[in-house]
């Protein structure tokens, strides 16, 4: 077996190109005992890319606990698994694609949709819901309304034709994200527990089978491009975004899951990142096992593509499995009957190697575990942020009547309604969307049974600018929070951490902080981290993001008649606050957007206070007892008794104790572990006697009635004012496009 | 009752509507893919909403000339009832089983929300279970579901009592307000944008939808 000759000659210059540094390109040449020819140099380069390899973020993703009793799949497969109970399992994760979906805003957001569907019906759950959390630049900055516009476009162009519901997410605006914007979508799918599939090849002589669309020239190196900064000259980078076909997307959803029921499928690995070189190098490695492949039978879509080209390209809607032999026929038959091409391009066999032909030649011959197993782990250096000093909560911050502060926020670009988005998408598609867009999680049914998941996806970028650790506690914490208040046992995260470069030690510093600050609240919570995805780089001529932990919630509701939402249904409910009210004003948003301020230490989380109090909170659901229950968190308790009454299209009255520090604090305040609840006036004592008795801070604050939210003694907001402020922003920011 | 619904390629809201029907008929609706030159004696045909074949060239025009097509086509002509919700509408009109089409909506996106609607005809298997000119709250959601038809076409709905359902605060400008229309020899098909399949039980959030389909039962058994 002869190796084609290295043509070109491998030079520093193109192994720079390649993303390789010389420290791993000495790696390389000691692994294969040999110089690499350019195919396998671009094998190393995109399987040692951050993307790929997590080499910055690996030493301290460890940290994350990862298991608890229902936990059936961990990290380290296409997605995490959690038992729901009546021989069913949530399959979820989290992707980030921030890079194509700056340069390329419909199609960049369209795959990233595409790629995470994939990663969950690849185990064999049929996706049934999707999230996306978005960041924006500044409204005011010439790029944001046409990146807005774009990545909705492509969410719903997308997601609306797969026919999966778009249920949630959030989007929010902030000038570090100017240069680098952040699309991270969470899907979640259902499966049955006995039917759950792996991608660990196994079986020599088993055949490796690819389906789906044909390959193409687009997206090569799209994993390289998403493990470096951005500069001016990205636009250049146009043609390594991938472009999304959806329809054929939905019927690989259906053509692989009908398969899946024939028992043939061995392993099963969609072409993600680095396409067909990662899912097969994945597959073996998993299964600890060699593949040889024969490019010729990869079905292409244009003449004249080079093995290098062939393995690099992240052409969409493609699936890579390892079937029993014997069993293809069956396979064929399913695939043509959704007019899919597929083709048997190679074998397992038991050499650990990934052998490559093309044209009678071997084109590229490398050990798999080394390639995919061991690649470079840096303990890059950090330096923790600087400390900041906590605000003391005063009423000399009062610069405006607190109602014309509450209509400010509501209508701020962060807490206005996100109506003009979540319509563009069809959240109510496959007919088990039980809590829409716009509340604390959504809620889908189970199909076929009477339990529900709820859903929710967190983070407060500012906090975690401001303290790491915290703000990676907070964004788990109000993730929980979110569960909770719908009735939800809170099961397991998966996450998206977006981060800009890790070789400064201030960003490091960040990444670290807030892995630890994530961790140390899974822990305390029992709601541990099953998959998740790191995106690093995000950053423009050296202007670095927020630091963004994006955190996705799954939990479970056993009875879906004990949910709650957040509309009350009826007048003259007592509202009363849980947890406790320091006032805390630093970094919050009533800073940021009254006063124009983003200093100080972010409320702290005491994670002992969050689980007492959100168990106590499930405790009334299940007797219930609360009528409606909201979380508290942007913009504290006036904003979240606004969402209510909006939800409720009812008014509430709220009076403000007389013994608190300042007003501005109590009404804007930020501090954690807090839940309003609507109560029936005869169940108030029975709940704030059992809030005593479990240690739950709990007091009346108002009383719901009328078409009016009245702060204290101000002037009422008619509900027509506080709807039109809060749905208008958005819908009038992005009308004003159409006439640049 | 035997009803079925058909499933091309890219449809997504098959199940929800076989899930529907079954809910209300009763009994199990059977499910047809699209390359089914025969079926079997029915009552009711669904063509549901969706992304046939990608909606790549006019929506519904490559689903209109699927081999099941030409069945319903002449099935429709023996008077059996075909309802196409949203894509299925789509594809009624592609296959000339109702006049006009379905353009892009006028705002130019896709537009998923409740509408309410007022129910303009009870002359029909699908509508006698209403009240005229009952309003209802249905959920649309498509990115081309813009009513046109000429005048003369439009004339003729009008006077032969074809419109079925208007909207009351139009989403996507269609002409007249049109968000349903009837035809066939016994004005046994019905074209509809919403999604009366997804307003069934008050925990998806309205119920409305139901009494289209217990107009079928009634009418069919």
């Amino acid at each position: 077996m002869t190796l084609a000759p290295a043509s070109p000659e491998i030079t520093p210059e193109i192994v720079a190109e390649h993303g390789l540094s010389p420290e791993e390109y000495e790696r390389i040449l000691a692994i294969l005992g040999r110089a690499p020819n350019l195919v396998e140099l671009g094998i190393f380069s995109v399987m040692w890319s951050e993307h790929c390899s997590y080499k910055s973020s690996r030493k301290h993703l460890s940290k994350f606990p990862t298991k608890a009793p229902w936990v059936v799949q961990g990290p380290g497969e296409n997605a995490g698994v959690v038992d729901i109970g009546e021989g069913l399992v949530a399959v979820f994760k989290m992707e980030s694609h921030n890079h194509p979906s700056f340069i390329e805003p419909y199609q960049g957001a369209a795959t990233g949709v595409g790629g995470i569907l994939r990663d969950v019906f690849t185990m064999g759950a049929r996706p049934v819901a999707l999230l996306d959390a978005l960041r924006f630049g500044d409204p005011s900055h010439p790029k944001t309304r046409h990146l807005v516009h774009g990545v909705v476009a492509g969410i719903g162009g997308y997601g609306n034709c797969v026919g999966v519901p778009t249920v949630g997410g959030e989007c929010t605006f902030h000038h570090a994200y100017n240069g680098n914007i952040l699309v991270n979508v969470m899907c979640v799918g259902i499966a049955r527990k006995d039917r759950v599939f792996y991608a660990k090849a196994s079986g020599v002589g088993n055949p490796v089978v690819y389906v789906g669309a044909k390959t193409g020239r687009d997206g090569i190196h799209g994993a390289t491009m998403a493990s470096a900064e951005f500069s001016e000259a990205t636009e250049a980078k146009r043609p390594t975004v991938q472009v999304g076909d959806p329809f054929t997307e939905k019927l690989l959803i259906e053509a692989c899951l009908e398969l899946m029921e024939k028992d043939c499928i061995v392993a099963i690995q969609d072409m993600g990142a680095a396409g067909l070189t990662s899912s097969s190098f994945e597959m073996a490695d998993r299964g600890g096992a060699g593949i040889e492949l024969d490019l010729d039978r990869v079905p292409l879509r244009e003449a004249g593509m080079t093995p290098y080209e062939i393995m690099l390209s992240e052409s969409q809607e493609r699936m890579l499995m390892v079937l029993e032999e014997g069993r293809e026929g069956e396979a064929m038959a399913v695939f043509r009957k959704w007019g899919l091409d597929c083709a048997v391009i190679g074998r397992v066999t038991d050499t650990g190697r990934m052998v490559l032909r093309w044209r009678g030649e071997v084109v590229a011959n490398v050990p798999v575990a080394p390639v995919s197993g061991a690649s470079p782990v840096y303990d890059r250096p950090s330096e923790p942020s600087p400390r900041r000093v906590p605000i003391a909560a005063s009423d000399r911050e009062a610069v405006l009547p607190h109602r014309q502060a509450l209509l400010r926020l509501i209508g701020s670009p962060d807490l206005c309604s996100k109506r003009w988005i979540f319509e563009q998408y069809d959240h109510m598609v496959m007919g088990d969307t039980v809590q829409r867009p716009g509340g604390d999680a959504a809620v889908v049914r189970v199909h076929g049974t009477n339990r529900g998941l709820a859903l929710a996806t967190d983070c407060t970028p500012r906090y975690c600018q401001a303290d790491p650790h915290m703000g990676g506690m907070q964004a788990v914490a109000e993730s929980w929070r979110n569960l909770v208040a719908t009735g939800a046992r809170p099961l397991a995260i998966t996450n998206c951490l977006n981060f800009g470069s890790p070789e400064r030690p201030r960003i490091m510093g960040q990444l670290i902080g807030c892995i630890e600050g994530m961790a140390a609240a899974c822990r305390a919570l029992d709601y541990p981290v099953v998959s998740g995805n790191v995106s690093l780089y995000n950053e423009t001529d050296g202007n670095a993001i927020l630091p963004t932990p994006n955190v996705g919630g799954v939990g479970l509701i056993e009875d879906l008649g004990r949910m709650v939402g957040i509309a009350w249904q009826e007048p003259d409910l007592v509202l009363v606050l849980l947890g406790e009210c320091l006032g805390w004003l630093g970094s919050s948003l009533y800073w940021q957007v009254i006063l124009g301020r983003d200093d100080g230490a972010p409320p702290p989380v005491d994670l002992a206070a969050e689980r007492r109090n959100g168990e106590f909170v499930l405790r009334q659901i299940a007797a219930g007892r609360v009528r409606a229950c909201h979380d508290l968190s942007d913009g504290g308790l006036a904003v979240a008794v606004a969402e209510m009454c909006l939800a409720s299209g009812m008014g509430a009255a709220l009076h403000v104790p007389s013994d608190v520090p300042s007003t501005a604090g109590w009404l804007f305040g930020e501090d954690q572990g807090r839940y309003l609840l609507a109560v029936r006036d005869e169940d108030v004592r029975p709940l704030l006697q059992a809030a005593a008795e479990a240690g739950v801070l709990a007091r009346e604050v108002g009383r719901t009635g009328g078409g009016a939210l009245i702060l204290r003694d101000e002037e009422p907001i008619s509900l027509q004012e506080l709807r039109a402020v809060h749905e208008g922003w958005l819908p009038g920011y992005m009308a004003a496009a159409a006439e640049v | 009752m035997r009803a079925a619904v058909i499933t091309f390629p890219g449809s997504n809201c098959d199940r929800d509507l076989a899930v529907a029907m079954e809910a209300v008929f009763g009994r199990p609706v059977q499910r047809v893919w699209h390359q089914q030159a025969e079926l079997p004696p029915l009552d009711v045909i669904g063509v549901p909403g969706g992304f046939s074949y990608g909606d790549y060239l006019r929506c519904g025009a490559m689903a209109a000339r699927s081999p099941v097509m030409r069945e319903v086509i002449r099935r429709a002509a023996e008077g059996v009832a075909v309802i196409g919700i949203c894509n299925g509408f789509q594809i009624l009109t592609e296959a000339g089983l109702l006049p006009g089409a379905l353009v892009r909506n006028a705002g130019l996106k896709f537009v998923c929300r409740p509408v309410e609607l007022e129910v303009a005809t009870t002359a029909s298997v699908f509508t006698k279970g209403y009240g005229l000119h009952e309003r209802i709250v249905l959920p649309v959601a498509h990115h081309d579901g813009n009513y046109v038809i000429d005048t003369d076409g439009l004339k003729r709905l009008q006077d032969e009592d074809r419109v079925a359902f208007r909207y009351r605060d139009n989403p996507n400008g269609s002409t007249d307000d049109i968000a349903g229309v009837l035809g066939g020899p016994k004005r046994n098909v019905l074209g509809l944008m919403p999604h009366p399949e997804r307003a069934i039980e008050p925990l998806l959030g309205g119920s409305d939808g139901r009494a289209l389909f217990q107009s079928l039962l009634e009418a069919f058994g």
